[in-house]
């Protein structure tokens, strides 16, 4: 039977933008949240042959590249880390930020058919778009921590803020993915114009070079990119690189900025998802 | 008098036409006024747009529902009925007013929504389910009687994909069922699986109104609304005419249809050809030869087709050769049968300058529901003389008397025909006395 609790009376009505609902309904539909990641995970990998090794071949291969071309043809700086560690500690949390942004700038039209028969706040689809990509970046991690055994690098005390820089990943991803999410719903060109910004932001990202490389006056300018703060965060927290302290800081300002217009942006649009789906 | 669990007031739902069809692309936005550009920018809908591009398929629609209460609401198709619930259910905004809703919803708007090919029915059942709003503990509680219900347990693991279709639809519909929300919402559901399945179906959706919840149903289903439904509510092109008893709604509702002896329109949107030979006008016409908009599926369907030639063409030999076809469409434009004049023991064009032919296609034809005709005047393969696609709509309207197959449903076929059915022995020990023959009265095609 359900509940014993009071029902409570909503007010539907023309759209009011945020309200303090937005948090307790994200609440109350968590385990449609499970769920739905729970199927990205599940589904993700069906009828593959290599199954979930493709979190494993992704990162590896492109490390292996980047440690030929930019490590030994290039002679690209890696703030004396062996090149191939360098660039994994980026690629790791490079990756899952790339397939987080592809997973929540595609789902929206995939799950139209939901949108248009079944209420549940649609802020849950691009947050499972941004999690489930977690396991593959667990996947990674373990990878990266075996290459860091192999070169004997022990992370120093930074490692403690490891789950804050993770959380700053993740944050990032959502604030970036809610955007994409909400825009591919009225702008079909957001798909085709994804893949190709991901590939030049990478470039904007200390992901094969140092942000060392970068002068110093323009650290801070640097840090409007999150994924900059989240890096170099990740360098220094596990392998002991030069300290990120303003890029990051700065990173962490804008994702924090980005969420909250993001989400106020997702929740304008979303009484009308169902019409212009 | 309890507080309402609904309570509606002055509900509006705005569309924009054209714009609610097709998402746009940024360069259409660009291509658009400079204005317009920023209003969609900034919230995604731009200020009040002119009135002729907008369609309100909610009009200023009050009402109250107070709980237990089964409401059914009923209505010609595009009368609101289903962008009500919508808006109830929280899919979709209203565009001015506002509803109190008290309680959870639960929509039965589509079953079987999102459902995964990949996951077998157990998983699907909780994925549907938290789709649906339960939660985990509530689906594992009812998980056994939801298998019961659906008649699948031997492949509860298997994945759904190596489902047969009514064997999908019995799952998801059993999912759907076991919700237990304060307030249920209900769009022709009912309308899946064999007769045997609807039938539990129905009496599923007894058990449910019975047990005091409330429940919204919209069907065409008159019977099925009478019997479920305690209250009515009449709608027509967005707004709410009556409220009262679901008996008088019924009743009005169906006074309505038959004063609406509104033909179908003839429709040259889309005309095409050389047009020296033009049809002028289609009707439907019943045994009296008045025109109809809708005849039920037993009796003969009866088109008459005005044509005109012009001079010229009457005198030579041009005339021989010319086809006057007609084909029936389902509503969602699947051709089902063409009429063609020259068939079997057709009737040629005489050399007039007007004539009107009748086309008789004996009875039983279609199942009830929407229907469209295409024209053709031309010499196949030759020339197209008028062709107009989707010249003209019609109906075929539930039967009048109780008539074999009772169940007249999409899933079942959609042309009725009449067969002979015979049956003999194959074992010859058994094969004297002659056997008498099985009759059947119908079946489908």
């Amino acid at each position: 039977m359900i509940a014993a609790e009071l029902p409570v009376t909503r007010r539907l009505r023309p759209s009011q933008g945020w309200s303090t609902r937005t948090l307790s309904e994200l609440w109350a539909y968590r385990e449609l949240l499970y769920f739905l990641v729970w199927r990205d995970i599940k589904v993700r990998y069906k009828q593959t042959l290599l199954g979930a090794g493709w979190a494993i071949v992704q990162p590896l291969m492109t490390m292996v590249v980047f440690t030929i071309f930019f490590g030994h043809l290039a002679k690209v700086q890696s703030d004396g880390l062996p090149y191939p560690v360098f660039s994994l500690i980026a690629l790791v949390p490079w990756s899952y930020f790339a397939s987080a942004l592809a997973g929540s700038s595609t789902p929206l039209s995939g799950y139209q058919h939901i949108i248009s028969k079944v209420y549940f706040p649609r802020l849950i689809i691009p947050l499972a778009a941004v999690i489930a990509p977690l396991v593959d970046f667990a996947i990674g991690f373990v990878i990266l921590i075996g290459l860091m055994a192999w070169y004997r690098i022990v992370p120093g005390a930074a490692i403690v803020w490891l789950p804050a820089l993770m959380l700053l990943a993740i944050c990032t991803a959502a604030s970036v993915g809610v955007w994409l999410a909400a825009l591919n719903v009225r702008y079909r060109d957001v798909r085709y114009v994804v893949p190709f910004v991901v590939q030049l932001w990478m470039f904007a990202t200390p992901v094969a070079y140092p942000a060392s490389l970068v002068p110093g006056r323009w650290r801070a300018i640097y840090g409007l990119n999150p994924m900059a703060g989240v890096i170099e965060g990740f360098r220094w927290a596990l392998a002991g690189g030069p300290a990120p302290g303003v890029i990051t800081l700065v990173s962490a300002a804008v994702v924090g900025a980005m969420i909250v217009g993001g989400a106020i942006y997702f929740r304008k649009l979303e009484g009308t998802f169902a019409d212009v789906i | 008098m309890s507080h309402p669990v609904i309570r509606a007031e002055h509900l509006g739902k705005r569309y924009r036409i054209g714009h609610r069809l097709r998402p746009g692309t940024a360069r259409d936005a660009i291509a658009g006024a400079a204005s317009r550009l920023v209003g969609a920018l900034r919230l995604g809908r731009a200020k009040a747009p002119p009135d002729q591009d907008t369609l309100w398929a909610l009009d200023d629609v009050s009402f109250e529902v107070t709980p237990g209460e089964v409401v059914g609401i009923i209505g010609r198709n595009g009368a609101g009925k289903s962008t009500l619930l919508k808006v109830l259910s929280q899919i979709t905004e209203p565009s001015t007013g506002f509803v109190d809703v008290t309680g959870r919803i639960g929509s039965l708007l589509e079953v079987g929504t999102g459902f995964h090919e990949d996951l077998t029915g157990r998983e699907n059942t909780f994925l549907n389910g938290a789709i649906l709003g339960m939660s985990r503990v509530e689906i594992s509680r009812k998980f056994d009687e939801i298998v019961a219900f659906a008649e699948i347990d031997r492949f509860i693991d298997t994945p759904v994909k190596h489902y047969s279709s009514g064997m999908y639809m019995r799952l998801a519909f059993a999912v759907a069922a076991h919700l237990e929300t304060e307030i249920l919402v209900v769009d022709e559901v009912l309308a899946v699986g064999d007769a045997q399945f609807q039938k539990k179906c129905l009496g599923k959706m007894d058990d449910i109104a019975r047990r005091g919840r409330t429940v919204l149903f919209i069907s065409h289903n008159m019977e099925a609304i009478q019997r479920l439904c305690t209250r009515g509510l009449l709608m027509d092109r967005g707004r709410l005419v009556q409220s009262g008893t679901i008996g008088e709604i019924v009743t009005t509702y169906r006074a309505a249809e038959q004063s609406l002896v509104e033909t179908g329109r003839f429709n040259t949107r889309s005309r095409s050809g050389t047009g020296w030979a033009r049809v002028s006008d289609i009707r439907l016409v019943d045994e009296r030869g008045a025109a109809v908009r809708g005849v039920p599926p037993e009796n003969d369907l009866v088109f008459q087709v005005d044509l005109q030639l012009s001079n010229a063409s009457t005198s030579g030999a041009s005339l021989r050769g010319l086809v006057v076809e007609l084909v029936v469409l389902s509503d969602q434009g699947q051709p089902l049968l063409s009429l063609m004049n020259v068939d079997d023991d057709g009737r040629e064009l005489p050399p007039v300058p007007s004539c009107t032919m009748t086309v008789r296609l004996p009875g039983p034809t279609f199942i009830p529901g929407r229907y469209r005709l295409n024209a053709f005047v031309g010499i196949p393969h030759l020339e197209h003389v008028d062709e107009i696609p989707d010249a003209f709509e019609f109906e075929i309207v539930e039967p009048e008397r109780p008539w074999r197959p009772y169940q007249l449903h999409i899933t079942r076929g959609i042309v009725c025909r009449k067969a002979q059915w015979s049956c003999a022995a194959t074992d010859s020990q058994f094969a004297a006395p002659k056997l008498p023959r099985c009759g059947s009265e119908g079946g489908f095609v």
